[in-house]
């Protein structure tokens, strides 16, 4: 299986080889990280999300992320969770804006300070 | 109008990451009187709206998203007291480092500096450098435009998406608008290669079942007051639409990531030589234009794909400017760095005579290119190679010379990509 690592910007191609459901050997990839990647990408996709919410009494929405990457059969659930949720200010970064998102064990905080 | 004209050591044009790098940078090599002038409300660029993650695994070891990959400069621009002066507007920079800019609270100032940097970063090309026929309708937005709709006013552009051209930020805005509900129908990009990174086109495209169309271009735009459809053909080799290879999509809107040209109106009012490979200044290893004092780094230099080489080449710069203001940088011989096979708008496009540091040669390849190396040569001397498996024009590629060779320099040198199929 050909697939692309997305860990960094080189974005290696990597051959992968697979016996019943198991990877049996990673190429193509320059560092460890490839490696990690492709066992996990074939077994379990994991992306990151970004998203925006809004924030009482502003137009300026408020940037956030999933702390680490979560399932990516999740995301569009995740999206639909942070559709419910509003902030009011002040949010500093870092602090968190959903916990356990999707039950994922993984928080939603912000990316940016909100005065 | 202040008529009073203000004297600074050092002026650095733009708040985004190249000007807060350079700033930083400045200061922490002693400049204590220095001043950063931002034309938007808040300081951080382009990087206010960049709200995906993948910026500063280089420089921070870890992976930010756009808003704090900022922060972590905004935050130690602030520890070191360095003055930003936001919602101002740069006017002129002249040849002898008078800069003049305007402000609703303070109207129009004039400073004086010892040394400039110049910051500005890029913008995007619009559809009218791309001659695409067809209505002028509303639904037409440039993919920054559209970012900045999305992530710092929270409105939605359109419902039904095609993308022209396979740029980063269009992309990541494919992802973005499908993320916030929109149905993005294709994406449109006339090279037979996309210059968006890998990782984007796997996490953007790919991951939501968006067709990348290679070869093939946006040849009529349809809709009366707002945009209703567009009809894509492919192209030939000579990038002509190939008859009876229309496709028509309806859509409401059309993003356009085609590019991005430095924003160097500035710069050439100041009389600096512009390079016409990268639309930026010609400069020395040390970021210095061809005006003594006046340095130029991040986009509105040359374009990047990261943000990291962009604080990296900046830290650089405002080191430099620095040097400059204090006196400790004079005038010496240079050499010039030449374009070889292969090879685009390398900068720097000079390096001084006897340099005592190293130096890292940055250019777009010319086209694709894979298990190839990158050589530099100084006259038949080889000082420097570089292999890789894939030279593309949609990744920024860097050969380092380290300082042992700089110093070894006596004349021209020339980069070129040898090899390779």
């Amino acid at each position: 299986m050909e697939i692309t690592c997305i860990n960094c910007p080189v974005g290696c191609r990597l051959t992968v080889e697979m016996v019943e459901g198991k990877v049996v050997s990673v190429s193509g990839n320059n560092c460890k990280r490839g490696e990690i990647y492709a066992h996990q990408e074939c077994i379990e996709p994991l992306r990151m999300v970004t998203a925006v919410i809004p924030v009482e009494g502003s137009s300026m929405p408020l940037s956030v992320k999933t702390k680490s990457p979560i399932p990516k059969k999740l995301i569009a659930d995740c999206m639909a969770a942070l559709s419910e949720v509003k902030v009011t200010a002040p949010v500093m970064l870092g602090s968190v804006v959903l916990e356990n998102v999707c039950g994922t064990g993984v928080d939603v905080v912000a990316t940016r300070n909100v005065f | 109008m202040n008529d009073s004209v203000q004297m600074v050591d050092v002026l650095i044009v733009g708040g985004g990451p190249a000007g807060l790098a350079a700033a930083i940078a400045a200061r922490e090599a002693g400049i204590r009187n220095l001043v950063v002038i931002e034309r938007e409300h808040n300081p951080g660029g382009i990087l206010r709206q960049c709200i995906h993650n993948g910026f500063g695994l280089h420089r921070f070891k870890e992976e930010l998203t756009g808003p704090e990959y900022a922060q972590r400069d905004i935050d130690r621009a602030n520890e070191l007291g360095i003055e930003i002066r936001t919602d101002t507007f740069v006017l002129s920079v002249e040849e002898d480092h008078t800069v003049t800019c305007m402000s609703a609270e303070r109207g129009i100032e004039v400073i004086q500096a010892k040394s400039i940097v110049l910051a500005m970063g890029c913008r995007e090309r619009p559809r009218g450098a791309l001659g695409t026929p067809g209505s002028r309708c509303a639904g037409i937005y440039s993919a920054g435009t559209a970012q900045k709709y999305v992530n710092l006013m929270g409105y939605m552009p359109g419902k039904r998406v095609v993308i022209l051209g396979s740029g980063d930020i269009g992309l990541i805005m494919a992802r973005r608008m499908t993320l916030q509900g929109a149905k993005v129908l294709a994406c449109v990009e006339l090279m037979p290669f996309s210059s968006g990174l890998n990782r984007n086109i796997v996490q953007c495209l790919n991951d939501y079942n968006i067709p990348l169309y290679l070869s093939h271009t946006v040849i009529d735009i349809e809709g009366k007051e707002r945009l209703t459809g567009v009809t894509v053909a492919k192209v030939d080799a000579n990038r002509r639409p190939i008859p009876g290879t229309e496709i028509h999509f309806d859509c409401d809107t059309l993003l356009l990531s085609v590019g991005l040209i430095p924003e160097n109106e500035l710069t050439q009012g100041a009389g600096v030589k512009i390079s016409p490979l990268t639309s930026g200044a010609e400069v020395d290893d040390t970021l210095q234009t061809s005006i003594p004092g006046i340095f130029a780094c991040g986009n509105v230099l040359h374009v990047h794909d990261l943000v990291d080489n962009v604080s990296a080449e900046s830290q650089k710069a405002g080191r430099a400017a620095a040097a400059y203001a204090k006196g400790e940088l004079s005038a010496c011989e240079t050499v010039c760095v030449l374009d070889g096979k292969g090879v685009r708008g390398t900068v720097p496009q000079r390096i001084r005579k006897g340099a005592a540091e190293g130096v890292d040669l940055m250019f777009r390849p010319a086209g694709v290119v894979r298990n190839a190396a990158c050589v530099v040569r100084c006259g038949d001397r080889e000082i420097a190679r570089k292999k890789a498996m894939i030279f593309t024009p949609g990744e920024m590629a860097t050969v380092k010379l380290s300082a042992d060779v700089v110093v070894s320099i006596d004349g021209d040198i020339t980069v070129s990509i040898e090899g390779g199929e």
